[in-house]
């Protein structure tokens, strides 16, 4: 076909030399979680075990397991769940199905789009000051939870509003002819069609209020509190919890003398717990993707 | 309503077969749920904006007292000196926590925005189809790692991994938070500096080609003058991510209030300032007031840089 040049031939070494050169930066970053994860799991192998999650920590939280910790984890991110998705929600249904393009639906997406750079620390400071002093709800799972619901709600509006994007506009006009109104067309046509793709990413953004740390540092997360073992209604949403990521943080950086493998048993917890989390929601969604019937 | 229903062939539905007073009620109550459910629809909509200025309003009410006494804004800017508890002399000067944030934050990007922006033109530009999903994963995993994890990995990797290859005594420092915030910045500049890569048009791409251009010339004259305004957004968003990290930088940085000379000194950022003396400052005190005052000025540096990139990907679009 071609007569191989020399300038062929260099343009041909110019282009591996660049492939290569980005695929290394490229892999920079793919060795990093593997070689971490490795680590850890490596290092905390001789703890990982069932009683490690179900038993609370003991002796000045240098022994035992992180049971109570891991309560007050799921507490936290159910009840931010409850409060961030229905609103998260129907605020993107507001967006993709009531707002007109305006400066106002500008306005929204530009108020959304700050929400999510907010700092993580200032929520924390929001938290202590709307929650928690001026509602007088006081330190407790339920005003942490309001500011994570909060912190959440930007990336969940975001999600929500990509799903309701993907449901075909013919739907709903197709919808509209036979006389359906609006609150109609969304509740059995536009919802229906997207839900699978709403629920996908509202868990996999709530699995990220697990890790969070500062914005319950303040709100309600406290250093240590025993419940009884193996009792899942140990909490009430008025109490103070531990969590996973405080306790993580406790043990690393104020409790100096713990066993090497508890912070890293504690991590991996959280670790795989997020990640889990996080793979299961990605593969259900490219199965959606793979699966579209439109 | 009904009637017309039933006259254009459809099943005749449960509804249209009621008899005629039920039916009309039934119909003004839906009436009435749909019109107070558009306005719980509506009322959510809005809250973005309410949350918004209520983080302001409600940080800033708490740190306001403190502006009105005896405190100057211009001394609390440029003073470097930051001894809240001091007994004698209390001095809140934040200018080495700026500064801190500041260091940490250029050191991250120096690092991140040459392997992020590589890493997203490799996935765009270099990937067949089942790598660049495999790829896309991975950066999706590696933002899903929690903050406090990372700075874990800070005070248990890094620090010694610094200490052996620089020979330095402690590990806890500029550089160690830099690395940290990089690693987590880098998939939000990936996933952003992709999408303005994908937003190119392939006619770009074809043409250069046509005329004979080699990929790196693809790259450097065509595709990164082209997705220019989308490449600086994804850096102002992962700047914003930097500045805005506090768990991360609270374990790993070191934490001395300080002036860094090189990236192995130790440095505090103001998000970790806030982190470690909040628990500490009793409520409505002065120290607890000039925390939420810090507050402040980490929400408008955020807003700032996220308004920014925000403004720029908006005239992208437009374009």
């Amino acid at each position: 076909m071609f007569t191989e040049t020399p300038l062929v031939r260099r343009k041909a070494r110019a282009e591996l030399v660049a492939k290569c050169v980005f695929g290394a930066m490229a892999l920079c970053m793919v060795t990093p979680l593997l070689l971490i994860i490795t680590h850890l799991v490596w290092e905390a192998a001789p703890l990982l075990s069932f009683e490690f999650l179900t038993t609370n920590p003991t002796g000045g939280m240098r022994e035992g397991g992180i049971w109570s910790a891991l309560l007050g984890t799921i507490y936290l991110v159910t009840v931010s769940l409850l409060i961030a998705a229905p609103v998260g929600v129907l605020a993107a249904v507001y967006l993709n199905e009531y707002a007109r393009e305006s400066w106002f639906t500008r306005v929204i997406n530009l108020a959304v789009v700050n929400l999510a750079g907010v700092p993580s620390i200032v929520h924390a400071l929001f938290g202590l000051g709307a929650f928690v002093l001026f509602a007088g709800i006081g330190r407790s799972i339920l005003a942490a939870s309001l500011t994570l619901a909060v912190m959440t709600l930007p990336v969940i509006i975001a999600s929500t509003k990509e799903s309701l994007g993907a449901v075909p506009l013919a739907f709903r006009e197709a919808c509209w002819n036979v006389g359906a109104t609006r609150w109609q067309t969304i509740r059995r046509i536009v919802l229906p069609n997207s839900i699978t793709g709403i629920l996908t990413g509202v868990i996999l953004q709530v699995s990220r209020t697990a890790g969070e740390t500062a914005p319950i540092m303040f709100t309600g997360a406290v250093f240590f509190k025993k419940v009884p073992e193996g009792d899942i209604f140990a909490y009430s949403i008025w109490d103070q919890c531990m969590a996973l990521s405080m306790h993580l943080f406790t043990i690393t950086t104020q409790v100096t003398d713990a066993p090497k493998a508890l912070p890293y048993a504690t991590a991996v917890v959280l670790l795989g717990a997020v990640l889990s989390v996080n793979l299961t929601a990605i593969v259900v969604r490219s199965y959606l993707r793979s699966r579209k019937k439109w | 309503m009904e009637h017309e229903v039933v006259t254009l062939g459809a099943q005749p539905t449960r509804r249209s077969m009621a008899p005629g007073g039920d039916a009309a009620r039934r119909r003004m109550v839906e009436s009435l749920t749909e019109h107070v459910l558009e306005w719980v629809i509506r009322l959510c909509g809005i809250s973005a904006i309410l949350f918004v200025f209520g983080i302001f309003f409600f940080v800033l009410r708490e740190g306001v007292g403190l502006l009105f006494g005896d405190f100057s804004l211009w001394k609390f800017l440029s003073s470097t000196e930051w001894y809240p508890t001091s007994r004698s002399n209390v001095r809140y000067g934040v200018l080495s926590l700026i500064v801190g944030t500041l260091s940490v934050t250029t050191t991250a990007m120096l690092i991140a925005v040459p392997f992020g922006l590589g890493a997203a033109i490799f996935v765009s530009e270099f990937c067949d189809k089942r790598a660049k999903e495999g790829l896309k994963i991975v950066i999706e995993l590696l933002a899903a790692i929690p903050s406090v994890v990372w700075g874990f990995i800070g005070i248990s990797v890094m620090n010694p991994l610094i200490q052996t290859v620089f020979h330095v005594p402690v590990g806890l420092n500029v550089l160690n938070g830099a690395l940290l915030l990089a690693l987590m910045s880098v998939p939000i500049m990936v996933s952003i500096g992709e999408d303005a890569l994908k937003a190119v048009p392939d006619s770009f791409r074809e043409a250069a080609v046509a005329l004979g251009a080699t990929r790196w010339q693809v790259i450097y004259r065509v595709l990164v003058p082209a997705a220019k305004n989308g490449l600086l957004a994804a850096v102002l968003l992962g700047v914003g991510r930097a500045v805005g990290e506090t768990m991360a930088v609270l374990m790993a940085t070191g934490h001395a209030v300080n002036i860094p000379h090189s990236v192995f000194d130790p440095v505090r950022t103001l998000t970790a300032t806030i982190a470690a003396e909040l628990g500490e400052a009793s409520v409505g005190s002065p120290h607890y007031q000039v925390l939420f005052l810090i507050g402040i000025l980490l929400f408008s540096i955020t807003f700032a840089v996220n308004l920014t990139a925000d403004l720029i990907v908006k005239g992208v679009r437009r374009k």
